[in-house]
Parts: structure tokens; sequence; C-alpha cells
């Protein structure tokens, strides 16, 4: 006799309680600790704050030992999290210009005012699996000395002093700026609520969008124009005070790309731009939110909308992970009364295309 | 690090006028989807994050709520919504329909009537009926805008053509007080005619896509069809297995691997008191009894 | 009724345009044109590629603006409007009701991947008919009137041929009966055979349906058949204008008497 399946709420204890014991592992092995993931698993740390939408070290390393490293249940965590923060009020614009910068360069000039320095990369380095990584390996200490005080102009200021790049595009100065997390996003977007769209986007979804538009959706001809990251930082205008103050130092990755130029009837051409900002060293993020931002400009620089990377709706759309994955996700929901709905269907239409079978048969059999 | 204090039902108290505003302007426009701006749930998107925004924002200490999905109260994400509540707003739970102040659903319209007083919350995974049609937002804005309905008749018109029926089953548009078409969520289209003239308050909740909208208390809602091809819901060829009623939308269970099936009330309460009540069916001797999983 | 309507409006322009001009920076594509047009009239705008045809055509059906000048439509009320002055949803309810638009190519004017009897219903259905009988007919007995095969009916045009394609878009065009139809290149792509017997369709089906209508055509021979009276363009302007015949027997612009000579013997 069929008895209704119950015990659902039990099944779903047990499962949170399994999951928590798999997350531990086996317990001879030494736990993880929040200071060794930020340390020594700094980029990812690093993604997860970017995407993440929060700057808060310590609490990214617990998203990803919670989520097991898996980096965007990690966001989502982090994303949860942030949803419930009060909101003081918007800092006043970082001055990346003003950057302490750890690296920065350049591909468009051999030397530029300031150098170019290398910093702490994988470029360059031989993609050769090191077993002396695996336990109790001490690097040797780099080289200190004092730092040269060179003021590091920006690459696109510089062209921009010869009127060779596009000013950078400017908003109103009375027009808030968009903020997606507060207000529905309607298309068409400006570029404040793109940017930040893009700001947390999926790494491998920009990357993706970025590398399509290099090879023929919707070309772009770019050119790294500077690559910087370092610390700069970030203060918070106090009503109180009545000037700005310092809250502190957060790291920055910004890339800006110099792109396509572009001319008109009335202005003589010069080279666009395109933009990437994201939190702690995460380049390929930058360069990629830079190809994209450009490749979305298609619209306002008089471009044709051709390829999927130019088609804001679509990138903009599908961007954020968190959402993806929620929706991909959802399909291990029960969805059997749907199904049910599609069966009764299906057999109907099954049982028609049967019978109309039926009837045919013998007027061939009689053309026979 | 400080561990996070949570307001009553989880959401603060701003993004709860934002979200009843957005209620508000979609009671008073029947059918029209309303954007606003979702919030990141500790839940994930599609799983119901709309639905619980709408709760959240409409919930009192006084309520009493019921969650089920796919007509059960003792389906997998039912329990986790459920239990949501329980923990952040404190509210008294049911499972008797008739008992629910706010009822929040997915995929199934309850088989017992509503009644005045009582809110149907839906959980709406795509909240546009005519996305399949035209994938742009800003088309499908445009044409919600002049009542420019033709596309969604083509498709049926489609459907006639190809298979001699409309060949949609579930999320069957419709249009509600005589201007939107509207998605009513992935509900099977049996439960269409629920909608029409329901004295309860029926509200839509599409997280994700960040877009409510409702259908007030007795308005109408009519399944898109043609006249020579009307409207027909979905009927089961058997009654319920274990309490006899043929009124009700039926799971259908396989019961072993030679292709035997049984029919049974999918709307666990409507079954449960039922069979309370007295009534069997072919499959029941006794009460079922309760069967203990590990 | 609308027979009647027509019979009284026939004095009464249709189309009036007035100074139509767009530039692009300092690019002149169409430059000051002004003409009238009656109810059943059929005008050719022929000129090479480069011409500014398309363009004033854009700027007459108002999916461009123009950045000078009028265009006013008489609407079924009587009422001459300006374009305007139109909403969006008069607009859009216009372009599908009063007006065809066929396009060279029909894969642009057709939904491609729906059957063709959907194609042609459409309009009706956006316009409240919601029996699928009726439907079905009225697009069956129009598929016939544009010679296609009823029983391809249900068939998508992606498996049509050209010639097929471009007499379903104007079938999805004519079903609302509309009073104004807009021709960009109707013929351009298709085989000399096929042109021919399409334009021969077009013909009849404009003098039965009383149809007024603006084609846009390099070809002088579109115009020669289905024009009453035709305005020859030359980098955005207009430089000749009179009746087809008059004109393409005895052009008086050097550049109108190129193009004449230019038409190759059948």
């Amino acid at each position: 006799m069929y008895v209704a399946v119950k015990g659902g709420e039990r099944a779903i204890e047990n499962a949170h309680r399994l999951m928590a014991h798999e997350r531990r592992g086996d317990r001879d092995v030494p736990e993880v600790s929040l200071a060794q993931i930020s340390e020594q698993l700094a980029l990812a740390v690093d993604r997860v704050m970017s995407e993440g939408s929060l700057y808060d070290r310590e609490l990214a390393a617990l998203a990803v030992k919670q989520a097991r490293g898996d980096l965007i249940e990690a966001i989502f965590l982090v994303r949860a999290f942030r949803a419930t923060l009060p909101r003081f009020g918007a800092s006043e614009p970082v001055d990346t210009g003003r950057m302490r910068v750890a690296r920065r360069i350049s591909s468009t000039f051999k030397d530029i005012p300031g150098g170019q320095i290398l910093g702490p990369t994988f470029d360059y380095t031989h993609r050769l699996l090191d077993p002396q990584l695996g336990e109790g390996f001490l690097p040797e200490q780099p080289a200190r000395s004092e730092a040269a005080d060179a003021a590091t102009p920006r690459v696109t200021d510089i062209l921009g002093r010869d009127g060779l790049i596009e000013p950078s595009p400017q908003q109103d100065a009375d027009t808030p700026v968009g903020d997606l997390t507060r207000a529905p996003l309607n298309f068409p977007a400006e570029r404040d609520l793109r940017l930040q769209n893009l700001a947390r986007a999926d790494e491998g979804f920009l990357l993706a969008m970025g590398y399509s538009t290099q090879r023929g959706y919707g070309r772009n001809h770019p050119f790294a124009g500077e690559i910087r990251f370092g610390e700069v930082e970030v203060e918070f205008f106090a009503e109180d005070v009545g000037f700005a103050v310092p809250l502190g130092a957060i790291a920055l990755t910004e890339c800006q790309m110099v792109n396509q130029f572009k001319g008109s009837a009335t202005e003589p051409p010069c080279f666009t731009r395109g933009y990437g900002l994201a939190f702690g060293q995460s380049e390929r993020k930058t360069m990629s939110m830079a190809l994209v931002d450009r490749s979305l400009r298609a619209r306002e620089l008089g471009e044709e909308v051709l390829a999927p990377a130019q088609d804001e709706e679509f990138v903009m759309s599908h961007s954020d992970n968190v959402q993806a994955t929620g929706f991909v996700e959802h399909l291990k929901l029960p969805h059997y009364v749907d199904f049910q709905s599609e069966l009764g269907l299906l057999r109907k239409l099954r049982k028609e295309f049967a019978e109309s079978a039926d009837r045919a048969e013998p007027l061939q059999e009689a053309a026979e | 690090m400080n561990a996070p204090a949570y307001n009553f039902a989880y959401l603060d108290e701003q993004t709860k006028r934002m979200i009843r505003r957005a209620i508000l302007k979609a009671v008073a426009i029947p059918g029209y989807q309303v954007p606003f701006a979702s919030r990141e749930m500790p839940m994930p998107y599609g799983w119901g994050t709309g639905g619980v925004q709408v709760t959240a924002a409409i919930l009192g200490p006084d309520d009493v709520l019921k969650v089920i999905d796919q007509g059960s109260d003792d389906t997998t994400n039912a329990i986790s919504i459920r239990k949501f509540f329980a923990k952040t707003a404190g509210v008294a739970t049911t499972t008797a329909t008739t008992e629910a102040t706010v009822i929040q659903t997915r995929h199934r319209i309850p088989e017992a009537p509503l009644h005045a007083g009582q809110v149907l919350v839906y959980q709406v995974p795509i909240p546009e009926p005519l996305r399949f049609l035209e994938p742009r937002e800003t088309e499908t804005r445009r044409m919600h805008a002049l009542a420019e309905y033709g596309l969604m008749h083509v498709k049926l018109y489609e459907d006639i053509a190809r298979f001699g029926h409309i060949a949609t089953s579930y999320a069957y548009p419709v249009k509600v007080n005589a201007r939107y078409v509207m998605d009513p969520s992935p509900t099977p289209k049996f439960d269409n005619p629920k909608m029409g003239n329901c004295p309860a308050l029926q509200l839509f909740g599409a997280g994700r896509e960040k877009r409510i909208y409702a259908i007030p208390p007795h308005t109408t809602v009519v399944s898109l069809d043609f006249e020579d091809h009307p409207f027909t819901p979905y009927r089961f060829d058997a009654p319920c297995a274990l309490c006899g009623a043929g009124d009700a939308y039926l799971d259908e269970i396989v019961t072993d691997d030679n292709g035997s099936r049984m029919f049974v009330c999918s709307d666990t309460d409507y079954c449960e008191s039922r069979q309370a009540a007295g009534h069997r069916g072919s499959e029941s001797a006794a009460p079922h009894k309760e069967r203990a999983h590990g | 009724m609308a027979d009647v309507q027509r019979e009284t409006q026939c004095d009464q322009p249709l189309l009036v345009a007035e100074g139509l001009s767009k530039s692009y920076g300092r690019l002149a594509a169409c430059r000051d044109v002004s003409f009238t047009l009656y109810p059943g009239e059929v005008l050719a705008i022929v000129g090479e590629s480069g011409s500014g045809k398309t363009t004033l055509l854009q700027m007459l059906s108002a999916q461009l603006a123009s950045s000078a000048g009028h265009v006013s439509y008489r609407m079924r009320d009587g009422v001459l409007r300006d374009l305007n002055s139109l909403g969006e949803a008069e607009r859009r309810f216009l372009f599908r009701t009063d007006w065809g638009y066929v396009r060279q190519d029909p894969a642009q004017g057709l939904r491609m991947a729906v059957s063709a009897g959907a194609n042609v219903g459409e309009r009706l259905m956006a316009v409240g008919w919601s029996h699928y009988g009726r439907i079905r007919d009225a697009a069956s007995s129009w598929l016939e009137r544009v010679e296609i095969d009823t029983a391809r009916i249900d068939d998508a045009p992606r498996t049509y041929s050209g010639g097929m394609r471009q007499r379903l878009q104007i079938a999805r065009n004519l079903v609302t009966e509309p009073r104004l139809v807009f021709m960009d290149e109707p013929t351009g792509g298709l085989d000399v055979s096929v042109q021919a017997r399409l334009l021969d369709l077009m013909r009849n089906l404009v003098s039965e349906l009383g149809l007024a209508a603006i084609v846009v055509t390099h070809d002088l021979a579109v115009a020669r058949l289905l024009s009453h009276r035709v305005m020859v363009m030359k980098g955005g302007e207009v430089i000749e204008t009179g009746l087809t015949d008059q004109v393409l027997d005895d052009p008086h612009e050097p550049y109108t008497q190129l193009l004449v000579s230019s038409i190759l013997p059948p």
C-alpha cells in the first residue's frame, strides 16, 4: 500500500550535518585558519571581495572556508551579508592617481614617468608545477630599498593632455550616481550602472566576452594603456567636521584600455577608453572589464551593435553569477507538477497522432 | 566580527517599505509588472527570493503562515522557507489552508477555496509572458505599454496549426482586468480558473528578475484562447487513489519498475483533510502512517 | 463602407510632404523634398544608390526623424495629421493597419520561423480577431490572392523561395486593407522572370484594392510598370518629377536621360 513520503525536515537537518562533516574533512588534518586563507590564498579572497561587493578580507576568508572553496558560493555568502548592513553614505571618489603603486605597467609606451614596475606577478613565470611548494617551503626575502618618490601620472592623462584620447566621459555633477542594488535596472542603462554591473560581474563571463571582442566579435583594437595595483586612501565626508576624513586604505587594481579611435564631422579623431576596477590584485578581471566596458559603449559612440559583447541587455542580464547560479541550480527543485502537465499533453498528442496514423493506413491498403 | 542582528522577518524596515510601495502599485494596476530593487536573500535566486521578499514585507506578528511547493507542505524547499520565517519572524505556521492568513506557494494554487482576508504569494521564475517570444526587455515593456499582444496570439495560432491544440500546459498566459497579459507563474493550467474573481489577494514575486505583480480580489482573469479553441482545463482520468477526490490536481507516483502508477492529490493538506473526513480512494485501507526516513 | 470613404476622399490628398530634409553632420542625405500623394495613386522614387531615396522613404513612413520639413497623413477619420504629432502608440498602430511596408529582403519583413498562416494572420490578431478558423481562412484566401499554394499555409517562410517570400510579405502587409503601401526595392534580388510575375501581381493588387503606394527603385522598368508618377532623385535632391510615361519617354534633365538610356532592352 502506498504511503506518502514524509520527513523532509529530518532529511534537510541530516544533510546539513553531513555537509558540515565533509567540510571539515579528515579530522587528523589541521583545520585551515582564516588568516591562512587570507594570506596564502589571497587572490581567492580578492575575487570574493570584488564580486561580493564588500571590502573585508576576514569576512571573505570566512566565506571561502564556509563555502569549501567554491568561490561563487562564497560570493553569495558575502552578498547576502552585505544586504543586511546599514549604509552611512558614499565615500569620496578614490584617487587612483595617488595610489601607492606596488605594480604598474603600460604596453603603450616603452618607458613612462614613474617607470614600469613589474611588482608581484605570475607574468613571465614558467608554469611548471613546483613540488617545493608542497610543505614547509620558505621563499627568500625580497630585497628592500627606499621607494623613489617619483610621481606616477596616469598614462591616459598624458595622452589626454595632447587631446589624443577622449576625456573620461563625465556625467552631470548634479545627477546622483546610480546604484543597481537600490533601484531596479532598466535598459538602456547609463555608464555608471554598466560599470557597477561589470565590477560585480563573474570574472569568467567577462573574460569570455572580452576574449570574443579580441577575436572579432565587435573588435575595438585595445591597447593596455596602464594597469596599476596598490593601495588607495578611502575618504568620507563627515558632515559634523565639515571635511573629508580618511577611513583607511584598500588595495585596488585599475586598468585603462586605449581603444579604436573615433571622430565625427565636427570632432577630430582620438582614442577611446575602456575602464576596469576591482578590489585586490585582479588583473584578469579589470582587463576583461575594460574590454567589455568599451564594447558596451558602442551605442553612445555611434557604432553598430552586432556582437554579443556589445549587447547591453545581454551582457548586463547575465553577468551576475549569484543570479545565474541560483537559476541554473533551481532546476534541482521539484518540478513534478509541471512535468505532470507536460506528460498529460504529450500523451494526448501521441494518442491523436497514433489515431490519425491508424485512420491513414486503411486508405493506403486500398490504394495498393 | 559582530554577529548581525536581524529585523522581524529578516528585511530591514526601509526595504519592506520599498517592497510595499511596489505591491501597492501592482495592486493598483492589476497584472502589470512593477520593477523593484530585489535584495540578496539568504537563499539563492530562483529558489523563491521574490516570494520570500513579498511575504517578509507583508507579514505581521499575528499572521499565520503556510508554505507549499508542488502543493505539498513537506517538500524540501517549502520546509526551508517555512523554517526561515519561523526563525526570523516567530510567526505561527500551519499546514491547514483554511487557517492560514498568508500562503506562500510554488507552482500550485491550493484546492480548498480561499476566502477574503487571505493573501496568496506566488514564487515566480520568469515574470514576462512574452519572454520566450521576444527576449528583449526593452521591446516587451513597449508591447505591454501599447497593449500589443499580437505576438502572443501568433504563438497560440502556431500551436493549433502544428499540434491541433494550444501546447501550453503550465504558466498558461492570462489577461487580467481586460488589460495586461500576465504569466500566472508555472502553475498547471488546471489552476487557472481559480485565479479569476478570487476573494483573496494574489501577489506575485520574482526576485531574480526583480518584478512584483498582483491580482486584487474579485478581478477578471481570462486564459488566452481562440473562440473556436477555447481554454479547457486539464482533466485527470481517475480520482485520487487515497481520498477519492475527482476535482483535484494529481501527482503521478511510479510504484515499481514495471510501469505501475498511482495518482494522488498534489495538495497534501486537501488530501489529508478529506481522508480525515472519511473520504477514501481505491488505494487506502486506513489513514496513512508516517514512515521514518533515515 | 471602405469604398465609399475612398470615393469621397479621392480629391483629398492622402500624404503630403513639405520641405523634407535629412542631414548627418555636414552630409545632406536628402534635401527639401515636397510632393502630394492622392488615394489610389502610385508614386515611384527612382535614383541610383546614394541618391537619398531610401532615406526619404524612411522619413515618409515615420521610421526616421527628419532634420527639417513635415509629413502629413490623412487618417481614416478624414483628419490630416502631422506624423510628428502622433504618439508612439498611434504611429505603431498606423504602421500595422493603415500602412504597409514591403522591404527589399523579405526575411526582414517576415517572421521566418513562424508559419505562413501566422505571418499573414498576425495583423488580424493584433487588431482583435479571435477565431482561429476565420483567421486561417483569411490567411488562406490571401495566400491564394498572391498566388501561393494554400497547402503551404503551415510551412515557415524559411522553406519558401525568394519570390514566394516576397509574395508572402505582400500578403502580410495587405491583410488589414491598408490605404498606403511603402515599397523599398520590392523586386531587388529576384530573378528576372520572377520579377516580372511579381510586378504583374503587384499592379493588379494595387488597382483592385485602390491602394496608394510609394515605390523606391533604381529600376526604371519597375517604375514604368507600377507607377502613375515618378520622382527622379540625385544627390539627395529631386531633379525631375512628372507623369511616369512622360518623364520616361521624354526626359528633360541630363541625368534622367542618362538613366533612361541605360535601360537594357528586354
